[in-house]
């Protein structure tokens, strides 16, 4: 069988779940953070793949933005993930308790 | 089978399992190793797609600059001492539901509609000649403030990560 749009489609969804799911169950931030960083690949696979079965190429630009944002977004979200390490000394999600009522 | 057929295969399998063992790995570090595991096969499947300029910046930006600073704050922060806590079950079962739930409706969809079924044969090819036209072109202004964006990222950074915020 020929490897078509539906088998990149199956992949980027299994990693999506699996970002998903890394999200969910892993309390380190930095961890979780990565997981964030596997679903956005998982979406850009998605573009890809729908850009070069469409023969529409303003799919493949798309992903070149989403890369673009993600290194500002990853430069930005480490800057305060330290920054929060400073202030508390940790990187565990279930420490982080201050606006808990 | 062809051998593009077998590199999808190979690449898919490895992009997959590498993924999980970023989320099943307890030391951080070797997390990342293994997220750059799996920016590097999905560079490998952007290739097989015909994204080759997609599957360069994929591996320069991605594995090169992103991961370099998730393993120098990996380093920064010292976290060798919370290696060891325990999973919550519940979490742990909250999110594999909810999970296969996400999964189930997405191959749902995906084996009912069937988005590949009648399109013609694929001949775009993304090198860097014909995504740069594009680019200068129809899309100049997104470009634009996409500098300004990582512009104002940098001096965000910066003031966040000065010793004492005022």
């Amino acid at each position: 069988m020929n490897v078509g749009l539906e088998h990149y489609l199956t992949v980027a969804g299994l990693l999506f779940a699996l970002g998903l799911f890394g999200v969910i169950a892993r309390r380190n931030v930095l961890v979780m953070y990565m997981c964030l960083e596997l679903m956005l690949n998982a979406a850009n696979l998605a573009l890809v793949a729908f850009s070069r079965f469409t023969n529409n190429l303003q799919g493949q630009v798309f992903v070149f933005f989403i890369i673009t944002v993600a290194a500002a977004e990853v430069a930005v979200g480490l800057a305060l993930i330290v920054a929060l390490y400073r202030k508390r000394g940790t990187a565990h999600v279930e420490d982080l308790t201050t606006m808990k009522l | 089978m062809p051998l593009p057929n077998i590199l999808f295969y190979v690449f898919a399998a490895l992009a997959l399992l590498c993924g999980s063992l970023v989320i099943l790995n307890r030391n951080p570090v070797n997390s990342a190793m293994f997220l750059v595991l799996t920016i590097a096969s999905l560079a490998g499947l952007f290739v097989l797609l015909n994204a080759f300029f997609l599957a360069a910046i994929q591996i320069l930006v991605y594995a090169g600059a992103v991961m370099v600073l998730f393993l120098f704050v990996i380093m920064l922060l010292d976290l060798k001492k919370e290696q060891r806590r325990k999973i919550k079950t519940y979490g742990l079962i909250g999110g594999l539901i909810s999970v296969g739930a996400i999964v189930a409706i997405f191959l749902r969809a995906l084996f009912v509609t069937k988005p590949g079924a009648n399109l013609d044969a694929p001949t775009a090819i993304g090198d860097t000649i014909t995504l740069g036209k594009i680019l200068f072109t129809k899309f100049l202004l997104p470009f634009e403030i996409v500098s300004v964006l990582l512009l104002v990222a940098m001096v965000g950074v910066i003031l966040l990560s000065k010793k004492d915020l005022k």
